[in-house]
């Protein structure tokens, strides 16, 4: 007989949602999270699935807390699993232990998975699909969410509101079937001891937003100013380019499809050099294509910003995963000396300043900005604070017809190295953009001279251009002389392990780069003042990101190093070991 | 389609002095506008023997343009496409064949290529004035003719002093190089 | 001319020219491309800060600085992206494509069949000479299969490819062929190639007097279509089908609306895109 257990409440907990053959297990972890942001509660919804088209089998994977969240938990509290078919496929993805609750498809119940099998979780099976066809329309993710509602504490308000918006486009007996899913999964739930129920949320809904990543970045980039993207498809970047194209539209840009990379990245140089902002977004197999038109770009002095939402590698690699491992190629992988810009979110929420920021450096410096996202990021789902408003705007330094008699010099070697660039239709300063090597007119020119002027104004004006604070995000106990240097996705796990560490005898500091190039190495070596033990994270499986530093950062001493390729997300208890277990002082 | 520039053996009517004038002025400013190109590839290509040459024809013809502006100072001149003058060919007949060019050519090679040139502008105004019924038109087209005849002599007691070169002059012992 | 206005002289073929010598051997028919497209924006009176000369690497491509217009000397093959992005960002600007036969087909075969398809305002005007000039003579797609060379001793052996059936079949809006012999012809080609919308396409036979020197005898074998153009794609089809390629003219006048997503024309502000994501 099961007993009730008066559990506290926690401050954050989180749910799994697995399912397949069409049984809607991420709408249903999308409703999940916009009813607990209702609620006042903030959340990060991650997915996972099978290689199938439809029909494959998904896990949505939802934590939700009182205060935002931004990296995967150590474990998770409650597996709902309408049917067993291929689970297996997450096992490492999903962490459970004995505390955790794992209900199940009764109607399978000797297909239990291993990994769940030998896990000592408490399990308890509920028949989804008998229940589901008690309703005339009834569907198993409904009753999912029902019991999930119920067993966490989601007032039942909210979990309706979100039921009935997102199935109200299908009409309203669709409405209705789905109610009455929710409403049976929560009778179902009835003296289920729950595993966690969450504190009362107490955010605003006022001043918060729910959005992925690729969204995130999307809005950065028109926020900055961006008015025309070319675009062509590629996991896991791809939702930028299908958010833009409407979004674009609306204000007064647009959006061409291109025929392929090497289209896209020319496009988006045309319509740069046109004097509109312009951008496009691809992932690792994608930005190779691109390297040599980048090239041409930071040779001409076009300013173009690409997003690579980096993705397993090497080659097609694991598409719809994260890794960290496009760091090289990004910063090394273009012929010739050419300089560029590199820069890098840690979170979703810095999907939009960053991509922001982007489009700012790239305008005022003339050359192309990549901005390295990942697939954790961007296609994870948060409730986020509303970004604040920021004045990172596209400025280009533009030139103006020239007196009688004065010719326009196009790449005139001026001290800040940003020579004001004509815009087609200003009469007067009509010049050919060159990927050759040319004199500050721009006529090519192989001659050394030229090339020396060329190269040092092409360097000088990234290397001396004032980046302001902006070049990392730093946090932690600033005391610490345990540092953690990281950068882009790994920051969320090392920000929660650090608030973790707070009430213990250890504690840490963290940097997370968001400026890769050029590099700041003065920055850097002035924060890393004082510390003692560092310790170097990064989701590679080579080291890029220390290699990096090493190269970059001039940084020569021991370090610690947590380096481990994807597909596997770096969860806070990885750097909460690491730190408590590693060397004392 | 229709050849452009008119075939050869279409009539070559002009029969009002404004066209004719239009003709004449083109025909002139191209061929001062081909041998100035002419000069300018030769200088780029070290040829500085051919570059004056060519200069100079170009700086003559000049003149005779300078000569038409003034004959059609109080006229309104019609503006005729590129492809609607009534040159019986490919192209101005006065404009020197340019695709016959080479890097290496020989004051020989320019000045033949020259009177070829001058003779095709000898005919063409000479055909003018056969085939208009404007007395004027005809008139000024013979005086133009002659003129060209002139220059033809004048070319040729030119010529006399470059005669053809020997097989070879073309011979390069360098190959082609490689620029991008 | 009306007294009452103020009149800008107006703008003759030289205006165009850059004071930038070309660096093509005498002799080139790429001299005479340069003169007609002069020729061109001459005759429509573009001012020269609304054009702009894209191309990609090549003898060819060397065009953009040559003209007193805005110009982009882009990377090998890339040109027709460039030009659409430019094109589609600025529909006010006249947008004029310049590519060789390798450049323009080969490593920029998929681009022009997707820009033909595309349909976007552009001009592309193709220097055919079969050959690729500027590393030296090796043979490109419209290379004569028996012609020999140091990478294809003997020859290719491989039928050439044929620009304007390519052209045809993706839906290029407008197709011609000239040759550099006939720069006037040349300059009304082009001069209807940019009045007629969308992706206009003009095949020139461009001699290479440098490593193509059999192709002096070109003058003698061009011979101009002696049909109207079509605006029938299989009437069109059907005289492919017997073109020797030295016809000249224009072949094909299509009707199709240019591809130009509209830009500029705002219904909403940056915020009203926020709150999307508002809760």
């Amino acid at each position: 007989m099961i007993e009730s257990e008066q559990k506290p409440a926690v401050q954050s907990l989180s749910v799994v949602l697995t399912g397949s053959g069409g049984s809607g297990v991420i709408t249903a972890g999308t409703i999940l999270l916009e009813a607990a942001a209702k609620a006042g509660w903030y959340g990060l919804m991650t997915r996972s699935v099978g290689p199938q088209i439809r029909g494959g089998e998904a896990a949505a994977l939802i934590r939700l807390s009182t205060t935002p969240v931004s990296a995967q938990p150590d474990r998770h509290d409650l597996l709902i699993a309408l049917d067993w078919l291929n689970v297996q496929r997450f096992a490492d993805e999903m962490p459970l232990d004995q505390h955790s609750l794992v209900i199940g498809n009764s109607a399978q119940s000797d297909d239990v998975p291993e990994f769940i099998a030998s896990s000592h979780v408490r399990r308890y099976d509920l028949d989804f699909k008998f229940m589901a066809k008690a309703i005339d329309g009834g569907r198993p993710n409904m009753i999912a969410l029902g019991c999930v509602g119920k067993l966490i504490g989601l007032p039942d308000a909210a979990l309706d509101a979100a039921v009935e918006q997102s199935i109200a486009k299908r009409g309203p007996d669709a409405v209705a079937a789905s109610a009455a899913g929710v409403a049976a999964g929560r009778k179902a739930m009835t003296d289920m001891p729950t595993p966690a129920t969450l504190a009362p949320g107490t955010a605003d809904a006022d001043g918060r937003w729910l959005i992925s990543g690729n969204e995130a970045a999307g809005m950065g980039a028109v926020r900055g100013g961006v008015r025309f993207v070319a675009a062509y498809p590629i996991t896991p970047a791809t939702e930028i380019l299908e958010w833009m194209a409407p979004a674009l539209a609306k204000v007064g840009g647009n959006l061409v499809q291109a025929e392929d990379e090497l289209a896209s990245i020319n496009m988006t140089i045309g319509g740069s050099f046109g004097g509109t902002p312009s951008l496009t977004a691809t992932s690792g197999p994608g930005l190779a294509l691109m390297t040599e038109a980048i090239g041409l770009a930071v040779a001409s002095e076009v300013p173009i910003v690409v997003v690579d939402v980096m993705r397993g590698g090497p080659s097609t690699g694991i598409p719809a995963k994260s890794e960290q491992s496009d760091l090289n190629m990004a910063i090394n992988g273009l012929p010739g000396d050419a300089p560029h810009i590199v820069v890098a979110p840690n979170s979703i929420s810095d999907c939009l300043f960053t991509t922001q920021w982007a489009v700012h450096l790239a305008e005022a410096i003339q050359t192309p900005a990549l901005v390295l996202s990942d697939q954790s990021l961007g296609q994870a789902k948060a409730v986020i604070e509303r970004p604040a408003d920021l004045a990172f705007m596209a400025r280009r330094l533009t030139a103006e017809t020239p007196e009688a008699g004065a010719r326009y010099n196009r790449y005139a070697d001026v001290a800040s190295g940003i020579s004001p660039m004509a815009v087609p239709g200003t009469p007067g300063c009509a010049y050919t953009a060159d990927g050759l090597e040319h004199s500050p007119r721009g006529t090519p020119s192989s001659q050394a001279g030229d090339h020396l002027v060329q190269l040092e104004k092409r360097h000088r004006k990234t290397a001396d251009f004032d980046y302001g604070d902006h070049w990392a995000d730093s946090g932690g106990d600033g005391d610490s002389d345990t540092v953690i240097l990281t950068w882009g996705s790994c920051t969320g796990a090392v920000r929660e392990a650090l608030a973790q560490l707070d009430e213990g005898a250890r504690s840490a500091r963290y940097i997370s780069l968001r400026l890769l190039m050029p590099a700041p190495k003065e920055q850097l070596i002035a924060a890393l003042e004082g510390a003692e033990r560092l310790i170097v994270v990064e989701q590679t499986h080579s080291g890029q990101f220390l290699s990096y530093l090493r190269a970059h950062t001039g940084l020569t001493r021991d370090v610690e190093h947590w380096c481990h390729p994807g597909p596997l997300p770096l969860r806070p208890g990885d750097i909460r070991q690491l730190i408590l277990e590693g060397e004392s002082s | 389609m229709k050849p452009t520039n008119a075939s050869p053996t279409e009539n070559l009517n002009i029969n009002n002095i404004e066209e004719f004038l239009a003709h004449a002025r083109a025909m002139e400013r191209e061929a001062a506008d081909q041998y100035a190109e002419l000069a300018e590839q030769m200088e780029v290509h070290n040829n500085r023997e051919v570059a004056e040459l060519f200069a100079r024809l170009s700086a003559i013809e000049g003149k005779h343009v300078d000569k038409i502006v003034e004959k059609a100072a109080n006229r309104d001149l019609p503006h005729l496409a590129p492809w609607d003058f009534k040159w019986q060919g490919d192209g101005a007949p006065e404009s020197a064949a340019a695709m016959e060019a080479h890097y290496m050519m020989t004051p020989h090679h320019a000045l033949t290529m020259a009177l070829d040139a001058e003779q095709r502008a000898a005919d063409f105004y000479r055909r003018v004035a056969d085939e208009t019924d404007d007395p004027q038109v005809k008139t000024m087209s013979l005086e133009m003719a002659a003129e060209e005849v002139e220059h033809i002599a004048w070319l040729k007691d030119w010529l006399k002093k470059y005669p053809e070169p020997d097989v070879g002059w073309d011979d390069d012992l360098d190959p082609p190089m490689l620029q991008e | 001319m009306s007294m009452d206005t103020v009149c800008k002289p107006e703008l003759v073929a030289r205006d165009y020219k850059s004071d930038i010598k070309p660096v093509w051997c005498p002799g080139c028919g790429d001299y005479s491309v340069l003169s007609s497209i002069t020729k061109a924006l001459a005759e429509l009176q573009l001012p020269p800060e609304d054009v702009a000369v894209i191309s990609g690497i090549g003898c060819s491509s060397r065009i953009p600085a040559y003209v007193d217009c805005y110009g982009f000397h882009g990377v090998h093959g890339r040109s027709l992206p460039l030009a659409t992005g430019l094109k589609v960002a600025r529909p006010d600007l006249t947008v004029l494509v310049a590519s060789g036969d390798g450049d323009g087909f080969s490593i920029g075969g998929n681009h022009f069949m997707h820009a033909a398809r595309r349909n976007v305002d552009l001009t592309y005007i193709v220097m055919d000479n079969r050959v690729y000039g500027m590393t030296k003579g090796q043979p490109s797609p419209t290379t004569e299969p028996d012609w020999d060379s140091a990478l294809a001793p003997g020859g290719t052996g491989i039928s050439p490819f044929r620009p304007l059936v390519i052209a045809l079949a993706a839906g290029a809006n407008f197709i011609a062929r000239g040759f550099a012999g006939d720069p006037n012809g040349t300059a009304k080609l082009i001069t209807e190639a940019i009045r007629h919308p969308g992706f206009s396409f003009v095949e020139l036979l461009s001699p290479c007097i440098t490593f193509r020197p059999d192709q002096k005898n070109w003058k003698t074998q061009v011979h101009d279509a002696v049909v109207d153009p079509t605006d029938d794609m299989g009437r069109a089809a059907r005289r492919l089908m017997t073109d020797d390629g030295f016809n000249t003219g224009v072949l094909f006048t299509g009707e199709r609306a240019p591809y130009q997503p509209p830009v500029g024309q705002a219904t909403a502000t940056v915020s009203d895109l926020e709150e999307r994501f508002a809760l």
